[in-house]
């Protein structure tokens, strides 16, 4: 098992670069797009409500595999050209960001209500209220289960494996078919996501406790 | 209290037993040929995403293509007149791991004899001498493997020799390892490579699924297929070369070889056979 | 356009419907097993007995932090090296209840801990023991709290059925592969029917979700 480690070390770290660098970038578009979302999903503007609602449940109910190909096969058929790991990680961006979103317009809708009709009774307009009253509360809320779609994020970064995306999973595969040796290679990949998704997984629960306790 | 954690014990120990007792002696390790007598059939790893080779067919839910009628063929030679070819769909990735895992007995799937798997299977006589080549669209600048310089991109398929072949021919050029022939295909004519590198035989199929692209610049490596087989399945190894050269004899192996590919054109039949 | 037309043969719809059989076949078993094995492991992590717990819920995280398709290479792959081999049918359902039933385990037992502890000790007092008061009076109130997140991970149970094509699981995806390898124009309609396939499947399965959580609510 060693023996994997030592001689692909380079391949398996180029691996977890580009693992991170998808999730990374996926993590930050996914986190602006899903809150744009999750605003127009509760914005007082009927069509904005609706186009939010079928964004996020199209994307939700479609397999995360499907929108990459898509991207992969699709978009530079016609549009412009994308390679492996950038149609990997828009994929990635997309599917996750409504996930976020469901996320955020859940803690928006869970801080009271009265909370926005009194900061518009004292005169502030409805962006105000949201971005100042409103929208800080509900970042606390969320901060918890946004923290388990980054893991999720992480861990969907395989993906990229079926499109050529030189991450982590595909450079374990290349390594599996090369070595013949796929019980190791498997066991070493583990080891590596596990390296990447652990620490995330307890700071989460720490930050969970944390704020529910206070 | 009490009761709730013995209970949980019994269910782990249960479930530790469970997988305590498959773990016995690989399948990989017993005599095949003597399993095989035994259950009346052969069981095969075979394409089922390559056009002339392996291919599903949709409407029937079987696969076609010039080995699996080898398959089929051999196992009669093998065991006799009543028993049948059991096919198993397997891909460049998963082919190895799969017979090496016991799933099966024989791996007929396109299958180059290296070295380096000769280390880790057993491979029989030669069954059909493929080159690899190059696909690429109608009209493209590349028109043989010299032309693969730095900023090409070639596109190759996961766990198939070809790969490390392309990246020793041309090293400058970037290779994409896609998980199938039909996503690498797709890749291509998506343009996320400019040109899809592998053996001979399965570009031809490709070529006549989409006249669009065509084959260039002639072979530059010998890829002779072999039956794989797991390491010391010596008896299964002999039976296979002897129905192999019985089937060369009666002619059969011919009758298949131009089933397939005596239409192709481009395609020298007397370089394969 | 011609494309979609001859792509939507009966033929290729017909292998199409037939690989979301097996999709619904492998998620529905993978489910089901899930269920019961999360129920098992979010009690014990729950009762909280000291080692036991710990190994369990150390066991689980370790689980839950893993990629889905590593676990599904792990089960078809790399257990055959040891003496364990699975058909892929039977490989896939290991390998999405060994992901699932981690994923389960947390939602029960924070299912369990959403029910007020008096509930507990109201029902010991009665003379209940821990065991009928855990089975009659906590889990029936948890699993009323857990319906709506247990949707969403069945749901996305049958969606990652599609990594499978990885290892060959003859489901939806994999169908929809072997017609556009036949006949490379038929890519893009392979695309759009499967995205209308999962989305049909699983946009049902939360409206019932819904349906049910209402008429509890209610009720």
């Amino acid at each position: 098992m060693l023996s994997i480690l030592t001689n692909n070390y380079g391949t398996l770290m180029s691996g977890l670069g580009y693992t991170l660098l998808s999730s990374l970038i996926a993590l930050v578009f996914s986190l602006i797009i899903g809150t744009v979302f999750a605003l127009m999903e509760i914005s007082p503007h009927k069509w904005l409500r609706v186009i939010g609602k079928l964004y996020v449940e199209v994307i939700r109910n479609i397999p995360l595999l499907i929108i990459t190909m898509g991207f992969y096969v699709i978009v530079p058929k016609y549009l412009l050209p994308v390679d492996g790991f950038t149609a990997g990680t828009i994929g990635l961006t997309i599917y996750t960001s409504a996930f976020i979103a469901e996320t955020v317009r859940a803690g928006i809708q869970s801080v009271a209500v009265g909370q926005m009709e009194g900061a518009r009774s004292v005169g502030l307009t409805y962006t105000q209220a949201m971005s100042q009253i409103v929208f800080p509360q509900a970042i606390k809320i969320v901060i918890p289960p946004l923290g388990n779609q980054f893991i999720n994020l992480v861990k969907n970064s395989s993906i990229l494996a079926f499109v050529a995306g030189f991450d982590l999973m595909y450079q374990g595969k290349i390594i599996a078919n090369a070595t013949f040796n796929t019980f190791d290679t498997y066991l070493v990949v583990g080891l590596l996501y596990l390296i990447l998704t652990m620490p995330l997984s307890y700071l989460m629960r720490h930050l969970e406790k944390k704020w529910v306790t206070a | 209290m009490h009761k709730l954690k013995l209970w949980l014990t019994v269910a782990v120990l249960c479930v530790v037993a469970g997988v305590a007792a498959g773990c016995g002696r690989s399948v990989a390790d017993q005599d095949a040929l003597a399993h095989a007598k035994k259950t009346n059939t052969i069981v095969w790893g075979v394409k089922a995403d390559t056009r002339l080779f392996g291919l599903m067919n949709t409407k029937t839910g079987k696969i076609q293509g010039f080995e699996v009628d080898m398959a089929n063929a051999l196992t009669k030679q093998v065991l006799g007149k009543s028993a049948k070819a059991t096919l198993v769909q397997v891909t460049s990735d998963t082919r190895v791991p799969m017979l090496k895992g016991g799933n099966l007995d024989a791996v007929i799937a396109t299958m180059t004899i290296t070295p380096e798997r000769q280390k880790v299977l057993d491979f029989t006589d030669s069954y059909f001498k493929a080159g690899q080549s190059l696909l690429v669209k109608k009209g493209s600048k590349i028109k043989s493997i010299k032309d693969l310089t730095a900023g090409t991109k070639v596109i190759g398929v996961q766990g198939s020799n070809s790969v490390d072949n392309v990246k020793k021919a041309a090293p400058a050029t970037t290779v994409l390892q896609l998980a199938d022939y039909a996503q690498a295909f797709t890749a291509l004519k998506s343009g996320q490579g400019d040109a899809l590198s592998t053996d001979n035989g399965i570009l031809y199929g490709m070529s006549q699924q989409d006249p669009d692209y065509v084959v260039v610049g002639g072979t530059f490596t010998k890829e002779p297929y072999g039956i794989a087989l797991n390491k010391g399945q010596t008896n299964l190894r002999k039976a296979l070369n002897k129905a192999l050269q019985e089937l060369r004899a009666d002619g059969t192996y011919e009758k298949l070889i131009n089933k397939w590919f005596s239409d192709i054109p481009g395609f020298d039949i007397k370089e394969v056979a | 356009m011609q494309s979609f037309i001859d792509a939507y043969s009966q033929v290729n719809l017909h292998y199409l419907l037939e690989g979301l059989w097996v999709t619904v076949e492998v998620s529905v078993t993978s489910i089901l097993f899930s269920f019961l094995i999360g129920t098992l492991l979010g009690i014990a992590r729950y009762i909280n007995v000291r080692i036991f717990s710990a190994a369990v819920g150390f066991v689980i995280d370790l689980i839950r932090n893993l990629p889905l398709l590593l676990i599904l290479f792990f089960t078809y792959f790399a257990l055959p090296n040891i003496g364990i081999r699975l058909g892929v049918i039977p490989a896939s359902i290991v390998a999405m209840t060994i992901f699932e039933s981690a994923m389960l385990a947390e939602i029960v037992r924070s299912g369990i801990n959403a029910v007020p502890v008096g509930q507990m000790e109201a029902a010991r007092s009665n003379g209940l023991s821990y065991v009928q008061a855990m089975v009659h009076i906590i889990l029936p109130q948890a699993f009323k709290a857990m319906i709506p997140p247990i949707v969403s991970q069945f749901i996305s149970l049958v969606k990652d059925t599609s990594l499978a094509t990885i290892i060959l699981l003859p489901e939806l995806t994999y169908h929809a592969q072997i017609i556009y390898g036949q006949d490379v124009n038929y890519t893009i309609p392979m695309f759009v029917a499967l995205a209308v396939l999962y989305f049909v499947v699983n946009y049902a399965l939360s409206l019932g979700a819904r349906l049910i959580n209402r008429r509890l609510n209610h009720a």
